[in-house]
């Protein structure tokens, strides 16, 4: 019963009143950056450090993991309420949450985010204390070629992200890809339509684009006819999720965790696709696809939960391994090492009381900002109330601040202001951002694993059929493509893209 | 709107701005500038270092991740900023690489910076996949000449310590390897954890706590004497690779004009950082030690910095991989 004990440990460190305080105060700073367009758990981190150094280990640990988690939880929120994702999974919750918000069910959308993150939350902590160690050892088994056939898959589901013309969104999809090889070749330090600007040698900044494209376009739009607007404030009613939406929430919630936990587990950048693949699988399996895009709570439910369980389960390489599964892992592992404690696969005997008290935390934070988020929700809905003039100068100049304290870099100001005018160009076009932004964060990862995968196999393609895992991604590709072609299974496609 | 608040107060802290002469220094917040992203290696020297030299200089540090362009993009930011000693830079070997490694860089190495002292200088650990066949550095040097062909190289980047350490390798022991780079240590790491790779050389703040784990495997430290936290590691120069003595030393500027009470002032200061006990300890922890009192000094650094531009020249020349 070496998991109870452990457990039991991890609850005492986690549930001192003084680590208590320090889980409060990570996720209550998490849920207001998250709630700040633009500004993400990154920067905030970062700020931060200096902080911890006077804490204890697993109180400033505790503190940070969950302001990162915290973070998840808000940035939902500003997708729904303003369409304004700071991170790649709330640009996929801004799709149908924004749709709710429009049609005065911000409230219902917020509580359902809310919801399904807890439960996702509860299910991959779980995940992480019994299975982390095995878990492990099958992520160590991708390698590039794995990599590389898993983003097919994702690139190839994409086009479900489309709720307009397939055409479209494929091209938006290809816009994306182009966008992403900006910046340096890694392989031969290139450079590649840099423009000869030294700030573009590293790529675009995601969030830049992320905020151009959706929310500052959103924004363009919304000042075009203002009165539009106002008629959908006055309609907010009920807040709560009504019976109809805890019966149309509870697959997609269960699914969603699946989907996130088992992709977090991937240090290779399998988190960012939790949110897509979720999105994709509720469309596909659906009864009613049309609804997506206008509002489908499936389409809130699924991505949400598929992206804080994947948050979670990030947390497994570092934890095991001593890796960084993204920049905010990589800052924790760097206040890890201030501290005195390195990062590595001993962790979990060396400093037990700190291994299980992360661990134990997370649940208690998933619980935190529960009872934290629903009580909130009625206020954040009375923002939609403020009147536009007010909000919009606030919301960009949020927007900034945040976009601003990730590198501390002014080009990407400009960055933002671009995508802005890009991003409402293309909504005069009806071209859907969700695509471009997956194409975006897919397009460099593709080209990466699959040019590393040919270094390594010396040129040789079979290496993406002799590998059996990467096999089996390859022949799910082909399988989604099929039903995408098959002229027998074309009028159910019909149903799922239907054309404006 | 307490949010609100407490963002407008940490933008205000940062964006403090004013003057001063040199009598008084420091008056307010220092900036320094890191060139790489939060949480990595050199980012960790930093705010350790930070952390004590503000203790002492009873003025907060505030560090400030730059990160882009293998720093050049940080470096060039404190080139243009104000040389009043409120904004620092800490930077390592690619100080010196970049001037090879970028044929346009938008400043000049060698006279943009006032220079403040080295810190540390990080050895190298030549690493391999778990179950690699080769048991020590010999035997290692004759496997990979042997199947050249089928070995394959990690480096985390263009530019990267572990980049140039491989070019190194590559260049002592006069074999050309499959390189196959990363975006970042961590990939390379995760790769070679899983064997999907079979060697990297790379540094002690990345490599010793795997090596310890057991879940990697070592040939030797790029040091000149074994390291305290790896004393079964022996050298490079033990192992026959004498020529593969490399460090990736860590060094504080500031920009050009900077007075001189105020940069040996800041010298001063970083000296006794780098004898806190607590700094120590840290940097053992991380496999590294300070520099010595007479390198933590204006004209070690300089030193430094000039004869390493013209060791990496030709070896990065050599290579033929230019960065821009």
């Amino acid at each position: 019963m070496d998991l109870l004990n452990n457990l039991a440990l991890g609850f005492a460190t986690a549930a001192s009143p003084w680590n208590l305080l320090f889980c409060l105060t990570g996720v209550l700073l998490g849920t207001l950056i998250g709630v700040l367009p633009g500004i993400g758990a990154t920067a905030t981190i970062a700020m931060l450090l200096p902080i911890t150094f006077q804490l204890e280990p697993v109180s400033s640990l505790i503190m940070l993991a969950g302001i990162y988690y915290g973070a998840q939880y808000g940035g939902s929120t500003t997708a729904i309420l303003i369409n304004m994702p700071g991170e790649s999974s709330s640009a996929v919750t801004a799709i149908d949450g924004y749709q709710m918000a429009r049609r005065g069910r911000a409230g219902a959308a917020l509580a359902i985010a809310a919801i399904g993150s807890f439960f996702a939350g509860t299910v991959s902590t779980v995940l992480v204390a019994v299975f982390a160690p095995p878990l492990t050892a099958i992520a160590l088994q991708f390698g590039s070629a794995e990599y590389f056939s898993l983003m097919i898959v994702g690139l190839v589901s994409s086009i479900a992200l489309a709720h307009g013309s397939v055409v479209k969104a494929l091209g938006m999809v290809v816009l994306g890809l182009l966008l992403g090889l900006v910046g340096t070749d890694i392989y031969t330090g290139t450079p590649r339509f840099n423009l000869g600007i030294l700030e573009l040698s590293d790529g675009l900044n995601f969030v830049a684009l992320a905020v151009g494209v959706f929310g500052i376009a959103e924004i363009l739009r919304n000042l075009e006819n203002e009165h539009e607007r106002d008629v959908v404030i006055k309609k907010v009613t009920n807040l709560w999720p009504t019976r109809e939406d805890w019966k149309a929430m509870t697959a997609p919630i269960l699914r969603g965790t699946v989907i996130g936990s088992a992709l977090g587990i991937l240090p290779g950048g399998g988190a960012i696709l939790a949110s897509f693949a979720s999105y994709t699988v509720e469309k596909r399996i659906s009864n009613t696809p049309g609804e997506f895009g206008k509002g489908a709570i499936a389409g809130v439910a699924g991505p949400e939960s598929a992206n804080n369980a994947g948050a979670q389960t990030s947390f497994i390489p570092m934890l095991t391994l001593g890796i960084p599964a993204n920049p905010v892992m990589a800052l924790m592992i760097g206040a890890m090492i201030i501290q005195g404690i390195v990062p590595g696969p001993n962790v979990a005997t060396e400093q037990p009381a700190l291994f299980w008290g992360i661990i134990a935390s997370m649940w208690i934070g998933n619980l935190m900002l529960i009872l934290l988020n629903l009580p909130l929700i009625g206020l954040w809905v009375k923002l939609l109330t403020i009147p536009y003039y007010m909000l919009f100068p606030a919301i960009i100049a949020f927007c900034s601040i945040g976009v601003y304290s990730v590198n501390s870099n002014v080009f990407d100001l400009y960055a933002v202001a671009f995508f802005g005018l890009l991003g409402y160009g293309l909504a005069k076009l009806r071209c859907e951002p969700a695509p471009l932004l997956l194409g975006f964060v897919l397009g460099p990862l593709l080209e990466e694993h699959l040019r590393r995968a040919m270094i390594m196999s010396r040129g040789d393609p079979s290496t993406f059929v002799t590998r059996p895992i990467s096999l089996i991604l390859l022949l799910l590709a082909a399988a989604v493509l099929v039903v995408v072609l098959l002229p027998s299974i074309r009028k159910k496609r019909d149903e799922v893209f239907v054309e404006d | 709107m307490h949010k609100l608040a407490i963002y407008l107060a940490a933008t205000a802290a940062l964006a403090f701005t004013g003057s001063a002469g040199a009598q008084g220094y420091p008056e307010r917040s220092i900036t320094m500038v890191v060139p790489f992203a939060a949480g990595g290696p050199t980012d960790t020297v930093t705010r350790l270092v930070a952390e004590s030299m503000s203790k002492d200089l009873g003025q907060q540090i505030i560090v400030e991740n730059v990160g882009g362009a293998g720093g050049t993009l940080g470096a060039s930011q404190v080139a243009k900023a104000d040389p009043d000693g409120y904004t620092l830079l800490l930077h390592h070997i690619g100080m010196a690489t970049s001037a090879t490694l970028y044929r346009k860089l938008p400043y000049d190495t060698l006279n943009a910076f006032e220079y403040v002292g080295l810190v540390t200088d990080v050895p190298m650990t030549i690493v391999a996949k778990k179950d690699f066949e080769p048991t020590d550095l010999k035997g290692l040097i004759e496997y990979v000449k042997a199947n050249a062909d089928k070995v394959s190289l990690a480096n985390a980047g263009i530019g990267a310590a572990s980049h140039l350490c491989g070019m190194l390798f590559m260049s002592e022991i006069k074999t050309p390897l499959v390189t196959v780079p990363y975006k970042g240590t961590g990939p390379a790491m995760t790769d070679l954890l899983g064997g999907q790779v079979d060697l990297m050389c790379d540094q002690t703040t990345n490599t010793t706590k795997q090596i310890k784990g057991g879940t990697i495997k070592a040939y030797a430290v790029t040091s000149p004497k074994r390291l305290d936290a790896l004393p079964d590691l022996p050298t490079v120069a033990e192992g026959g690779l004498p020529g593969m003595q490399v460090g990736i030393w860590h060094g504080i500027y500031a920009p050009k004009g900077t007075p001189a009470e105020v940069t040996q002032k800041l010298s001063a200061s970083l000296q006794k950082a780098l004898k806190d006990p607590n700094v120590v300890a840290r940097f053992a922890e991380l496999g590294t030690v300070p520099s010595s009192e007479a390198e933590a000094t204006p004209e070690g650094l300089k030193s430094r910095l000039e004869s390493e531009v013209t060791r990496w020249k030709p070896v990065i020349e050599a290579a033929g991989q230019y960065a821009d």
